[in-house]
């Protein structure tokens, strides 16, 4: 046995990092162990695209309309606010 | 109203902002309706944190919108101008929370334990094999990907999620907003952000995965 200067990471300290790996919050040795553990590991790279396609689909959403009558309200409002000069409520 | 801590808006973005406000301060509605259809629902999320009923969050919300027109004309661009509607929607959501006599959101921020992935998908012992897969992850049909099931299933497995979690997940990855922004309206460390970031994440991959295997199954 050789000792080796940086050990490999393991497949389940990796799903932990994920998120840090891809905000670019790892250090310069942890994102070389990351990335060399993807060279090897189909399975944690199917996990890190399974990873990449939830952010894509989280990025496809768009968020319900605003309620019509919570939208109608605050178009009353912005009209009062008109109405009164720009000074606030008359 | 303008915190000193209050990142500078870029300046393609404090361009926008002008021209935005130049509208609003000269009475167009649709100028009001588009900032309105931007913001809203993102407002009402991020009021649930801290009162107790989806009532009072619109209320809060509503509040909000009110003290953003009154001091539509006293703002100076110091902040972004969502940076600047957020801070005025926190401060009314506060001070409802207060009297609701909910405690500040502290609890929904807080971490949790838990692994992103159950221990049990991983080898055990002291083999060289100890901590990786014992089983691979299915990669997803593309047709499902593409379909635009996907989307639909981020969306329920959001739902699922802490509000916290769910809150930081949905202003990132939906709303498209950046980490220090995130903080800046939550009050939390960028390292607490990315905590949460990181467990709505691996909770949603976890839903969407699950979702599917079972209806391959059938």
């Amino acid at each position: 046995m050789t000792t080796r200067p940086v050990p490999d990471l393991t497949c389940k300290e990796l799903v932990e990092l994920v998120t840090d790996y891809l905000e670019g919050r790892l250090s310069a040795d942890d994102r070389t162990r990351f990335e060399l553990h993807l060279t090897y590991c189909d399975w944690c790279r199917t996990y890190v695209e399974q990873m990449r396609q939830v952010l894509a689909a989280a990025g496809e959403l768009t968020e319900a309309s605003v309620a019509p009558e919570a939208r109608d309200a605050l178009l009353a409002a912005f009209r009062g606010w008109k109405r009164g000069g720009g000074g606030g409520e008359p | 109203m303008e915190s000193p801590t209050a990142p500078e808006p870029p300046p393609d973005v404090a361009a926008a902002d002008e021209r935005e406000l130049q509208a609003l301060r000269a009475g167009d509605e649709s100028a009001f309706l588009a900032l309105v259809n931007r913001h809203h629902r993102a407002m009402l999320r991020v009021a649930a944190l801290y009162v107790k009923s989806g009532a009072s969050a619109e209320e809060v919300v509503q509040e909000a919108w009110l003290g953003v027109l009154k001091g539509l004309h006293l703002f100076e661009g110091r902040s972004s101008l969502k940076s600047w509607i957020f801070r005025i929607l926190v401060n009314c959501a506060k001070s409802r929370g207060v009297r609701d006599a909910r405690a500040v959101p502290m609890s929904a921020l807080e971490d949790e334990d838990g692994p992103s992935v159950p221990a049990e998908r991983f080898r055990e012992g002291d083999d060289r094999w100890a901590g990786h897969w014992t089983e691979a992850p299915e990669p997803w049909p593309d047709a499902r990907i593409e379909s635009g099931e996907m989307a639909a299933l981020v969306r329920e497995a959001l739902e699922t999620l802490p509000a916290g979690q769910r809150t930081v997940m949905t202003l990132r990855d939906v709303d498209g907003w950046e980490s220090p922004e995130v903080c800046e309206l939550l009050g939390i460390s960028e390292g607490n952000q990315r905590v949460l970031l990181h467990r709505a994440r691996s909770k949603v991959r976890g839903y969407v995965e699950k979702r599917l295997a079972r209806e391959e199954r059938r």
